[in-house]
């Protein structure tokens, strides 16, 4: 009898912009399903492992969290370059979520808020090259990189994830419905 | 609301002159607002209070109309008209100019409140561009120098009324002229024909001639007519859609300046036929110029006995036409928007059905033809149906008026019967070098050069009338971009796929403009449109992704060169997005900034 | 089939619905028990035709099932690919028209334009969002307006006028630039004849107006949309369940 044909594993990389981690941790969600995964799939760049920079050409990245700042477009443009299917995971990668309710406000006026002199008279904004810039508004990540998939909620449930992934890593087309999908 | 007893005294004899009738509040608007330049909060509710309506109401009508200002826009409020043919004839080049030299920035009133600049949809002078409105008056022809003459006057504060005023003729340039254009007519004559045919009679020549609407959609008129007659329901009215707002069009215009005796008479013959007793013209705000000359027009036709009571000598024949005028909506020319907008509300699209012919001004049997029909009806009332069936093509009867404007030696009017092929206008006013031809405005048909040999009647290719043309040097991709625009401006908001979709598909637009376009903006540009065109509640959402379309199909060059090469490209610039926290840090290093993608 | 039954009856998608004179497509399908999509249409209220979610393809012609005359023997389609991805388009045009944050709104669960878009499987919003800029009312004692969440639908303004008979909202501007106001001297709803217990105040299909001070009185995952999809509560759509389904909200 001829062994099984066993698949390549597939390599994913996760990440987290302006996120919360609330989704990564969602992702931990899926509990045992872990050790499954764990049979099918190889982590890449991810708070997973704490590999810093994809170390090769990845299948699946998931993203977490919308656009809100300089450094959050490197790391996106990172993953689009180095990933096959990239993935928004989650309401903030979907459409902004949270970070974007300051959308409605001018960046300038926030920062100048927010950072303060000790006795609070005047603005004193860091100027330290290690801070990364806010954009003007938050971007949710499609609107800065074409985007394959989109996996909406705040966070999407463990189950959500994981029949999106099984979905993903048997070939199906990912599909998404009632009550799996949610936005809150 | 407490008021000024000055605003109170100044609004009075307006509110009067209107009986304090709420439906007439678009009129009344107007009328305060050429007094007081604008309508505050503060007078719209003093406007509420004696209207007895809600002030909400009020404000819903003033902000929806382009012409209508909440706040000050200064003492000399221009406007330069934006359609593509003015663009062609260089009004942005004009615009800054003005702007430089009036030092304002564009859309702003200037810091002493002497002046604004603006942009405005089409004004309807395309065979005479690049023109402006100055306090909603016309201004054609304008030149380097004759913007220089303006401002000077603008400057010294020189009263409009004292301007020069060669400035503000409005030419017919009529280039051939047929049947309507080119046939004197007495006056009375086409009432007193129709009045001799009896009603029956008349409404026989009618469905006899076969006439159909000259507005776009070519509905039989003598259908129309037939409905309105049978409908249950006292008063009927008469409505003649003067609001000539598609880009590129201007016969009514001409229509109404120099052949005014054949529009009122036949609205008088539609009355007589369908037995209405009120008329109403609905005139485009931008052709607010043309206001007194028709009033004095009625007044001579009442002195005449041709309006009002017993007219013609028929007792029990009364009917009477008043004026009412747009303040700058497009949508306005769908029938029952401009319904809406005569009953002193936003004009927004109904639901049909109803149709006016059932319900219309007022919930009564209301006919809305459009000003050139009502000409041809007079055609109709003298000469007989069969005459009239006779010319043009079998489901196009009669002469069509054709508004020609764009690249060629003679701009202005057309008239031929209904059949004659594009090429045979392109040559008649001396387009040789044309690529394209727009066919019925913005909302039209976009034909390219192996299409010239198409027939202008409602079996080919149908057309309200405009007709701009586009020559070698002229670059496609931009017209759609300008009509893109004008539907987004336009758009009534009153339906999803239209109010949001106009929009979208005008960013669209102007991210392929701005080099951030790729495939993907394509196929997004066909997605809109495939919600747009079936989805949309009245003719402009369903027709305003067509010119885009229709240059995708035919012009896709114009399209492709624009295209980056990558998948996708932010719809902005990503270190522009940065600029402002960059300044307020001060900083300057490389991690401040971000190129486009490698 | 006798003549007496076709007299009164059309198609949808091939399913015969019984109709009574007078009565729209929607309120013929409703009653029958088959849903059609849909945001702007109440069943107290006179049909509007706005939203366009319940475009149906009528005897070849596109038009709107709210506002559409049940006619005998119409054929009408309804639930096809082809014009739930047309929808879905729509729902992508209100969400990114205005600013839907669902995880921080107390409607989500409750709200029609959620519920739509789970319904029909909207996973993203997908067009550039316009994040306008809009204002937020909290000055009525008991009611809040938040014009972030408007999708222009006007059942507010219907309902005020139609139900309440008070005129408080309207829709004003134009195009993209529309807005809700209110009909008070100060346009605040503080100053407004707005009552709590208005319809207009409880109308609402989205989470743009709400009653103050209550936040989680029903659980996130016990609410109208969570243990079924919109497209299954027919009858609750129709009104027949509104009583229940109000004091459920409360």
């Amino acid at each position: 009898m001829n062994a099984p044909m066993l698949p390549r594993k597939l390599r994913i990389a996760t990440t987290s912009l302006s996120g919360c981690f609330g989704c990564h941790m969602s992702f931990l969600d899926i509990d045992e399903r872990l050790i499954e995964l764990a049979g099918l799939v190889e982590f890449d760049r991810s708070p997973i492992t704490d590999i810093k920079h994809c170390s090769q050409r990845c299948d699946v990245a998931l993203i977490e969290g919308g656009v809100c700042n300089a450094e959050n477009v490197h790391v996106l443009r990172e993953l689009r370059a180095n990933a096959k299917t990239l993935v928004a995971l989650g309401a903030c990668a979907v459409n902004g979520g949270l970070p974007a309710q300051r959308n409605h406000l001018d960046v300038g006026r926030c920062l100048s808020q927010v950072y303060r002199t000790p006795d609070g008279t005047a603005a004193a904004i860091p100027n330290d090259p290690e801070l990364p810039l806010l954009l003007d508004k938050v971007y949710p990540i499609n609107e800065i990189v074409r985007v394959d998939y989109f996996l909406p909620g705040c966070p999407p449930s463990g189950d959500t994830i994981w029949k999106f992934l099984t979905d993903l890593l048997t070939g199906r087309t990912p599909r998404i419905e009632h009550p799996l999908l949610k936005f809150d | 609301m407490s008021v000024s007893p000055e605003l109170s005294s100044l609004v009075v004899p307006i509110l009067q002159r209107h009986a304090r009738r709420p439906d007439r509040l678009v009129q009344i608007l107007r009328e305060v607002q050429e007094i007081l330049g604008c309508i505050t909060d503060e007078t719209a509710g003093h406007l509420a209070e004696c209207l007895g309506m809600s002030y909400a109401q009020v404000l819903s009508t003033r902000d929806f109309y382009a012409f209508f200002y909440r706040e000050n826009r200064g003492r000399y409020r221009i406007l330069f008209s934006d359609n593509i043919t003015d663009r062609m004839l260089g009004n942005r080049a004009l615009f800054e100019h003005m702007q430089k030299r009036l030092r304002v920035e564009p859309g702003k009133v200037s810091a002493d409140g002497l002046v604004s600049i603006d942009f405005t949809s089409c004004t309807g002078m395309c065979d005479q561009g690049p023109a402006i409105l100055v306090n909603n008056r016309t201004i054609t022809r304008l030149t380097p120098q004759r913007v220089d003459a303006i401002c000077d006057l603008i400057q010294r504060g020189v009263p409009l009324a004292q301007w020069p005023e060669e400035f503000f003729i409005v030419e017919d340039n009529i280039r051939r002229a047929d049947l309507l254009l080119g046939t004197p007519c007495e006056p009375g004559k086409a009432i007193r024909a129709a009045v001799a045919r009896g009603r029956d009679g008349m409404l026989g020549e009618m469905k006899l001639s076969n006439l159909r609407g000259r507005g776009g959609a070519g509905f039989t008129t003598a259908v129309k007519w037939e409905a309105c007659r049978n409908a249950p329901g006292e008063p009927r009215y008469i409505v003649c859609n003067a609001d000539e707002g598609e880009p590129g069009t201007f016969k009514d215009r001409v229509l109404l300046q120099s052949y005014a005796g054949r529009v009122f008479e036949g609205m008088v013959i539609a009355a007589y036929t369908v037995g209405a007793s009120h008329g109403f013209l609905y005139l485009r705000g931008e052709y607010l110029y043309l206001l007194q000359p028709l009033e004095t027009y009625l007044a001579g036709m009442r002195a005449a006995g041709l309006l009002g009571r017993n007219i013609a000598g028929v007792a029990g024949f009364d009917f009477d036409i008043e004026i009412h005028l747009g303040a700058g909506a497009y949508v306005c020319g769908e029938e029952t928007a401009l319904i809406e907008s005569l009953e002193g509300k936003a004009g927004k699209p109904r639901v049909r059905p109803p149709f006016p012919v059932v319900a219309g001004y007022m919930g009564k049997p209301t006919v809305v033809n459009n000003v050139e029909t009502l000409c041809k009806v007079t055609e109709v009332a003298m000469h007989g149906g069969a005459w009239y069936e006779a010319i043009g093509t079998k489901q196009s009867t009669g002469t069509k008026i054709l508004s020609v404007s764009g690249d060629c030696e003679r701009p202005g009017l057309y008239e031929y019967a209904f059949g004659v092929r594009i090429a045979q206008v392109l040559e008649d006013c001396g387009a040789s070098e044309a690529i394209a031809v727009q066919v019925s405005g913005a909302s039209g048909v976009c034909l390219s050069e192996r299409e010239f040999g198409r027939r202008i009647a409602f079996e080919d290719v149908p057309t309200a009338g405009s007709f701009m043309i586009f020559g070698r040097q002229r670059d496609m991709f931009e017209v759609a971009r300008n009509f893109a625009h004008f539907f987004a401006h336009e758009s009534c908001g009153f339906c999803t796929p239209c109010r949001v979709g106009t929009t979208l598909l005008k960013n669209i637009m102007d991210k392929i403009a701005a080099g951030r376009g790729t495939q993907y903006e394509m196929n997004e540009l066909l997605r809109l449109q495939q919600v747009l065109k079936p989805g949309s509640h009245c003719g402009l959402g369903q027709t305003a992704g067509n010119a885009v379309a229709d240059t995708v199909q035919k012009f896709r060059p114009a399209y492709e060169r624009r295209l980056a090469e990558t998948d996708f490209v932010p719809a902005f610039d990503l270190d522009a997005a940065l600029a402002r926290a960059r300044a307020l840090s001060g900083r300057e290093d490389t991690d401040a900034h971000l190129g486009e993608e490698a | 089939m006798s003549e007496a039954n076709n007299a009164n009856t059309f198609s949808i998608d091939g399913q015969r619905i019984a109709f009574e004179p007078g009565q729209t497509i929607l309120q013929a399908a409703l009653a029958a028990g088959v849903y059609i999509p849909h945001l702007c249409h109440h069943p107290d209220l006179k049909p509007h035709g706005s939203c366009k979610l319940c475009t149906v393809v009528v005897n070849g012609r596109n038009g709107s099932a709210c506002t559409q005359k049940a006619m005998p023997g119409l054929e009408v389609e309804n639930n096809s690919p082809a014009l739930n991805d047309r929808r879905r388009v729509l729902l992508q045009m209100l969400f990114v028209e205005g600013n839907h944050f669902c995880p921080g709104c107390e409607k989500s669960g409750n709200c029609q334009l959620q519920a739509l878009a789970y319904d029909l499987e909207m996973l993203t919003p997908h067009f550039r969002h316009a994040f306008p800029v809009r204002q937020v009312d909290t000055s009525h004692p008991d009611v809040w307006l938040d014009r972030n969440r408007c999708v222009m639908c006007e059942l507010c303004v219907r309902a005020s006028r139609d139900l309440d008979g008070k005129n408080v909202f309207m829709l004003a501007g134009r195009g993209a630039d529309s807005k809700i106001v209110v009909n008070s001297p100060s346009g605040l709803l503080g100053d407004s004849e707005l009552a709590p217990d208005d319809r207009a105040a409880q109308v609402c299909p989205v989470g743009a107006i709400l009653p103050k001070r209550v936040g989680y009185a029903v659980p996130i995952g016990q609410r109208q949309f969570d243990a079924q999809p919109i497209s299954r509560q027919v009858d609750y759509l129709a009104g027949r369940h509104l009583a229940d389904a109000e004091t459920e909200v409360r």
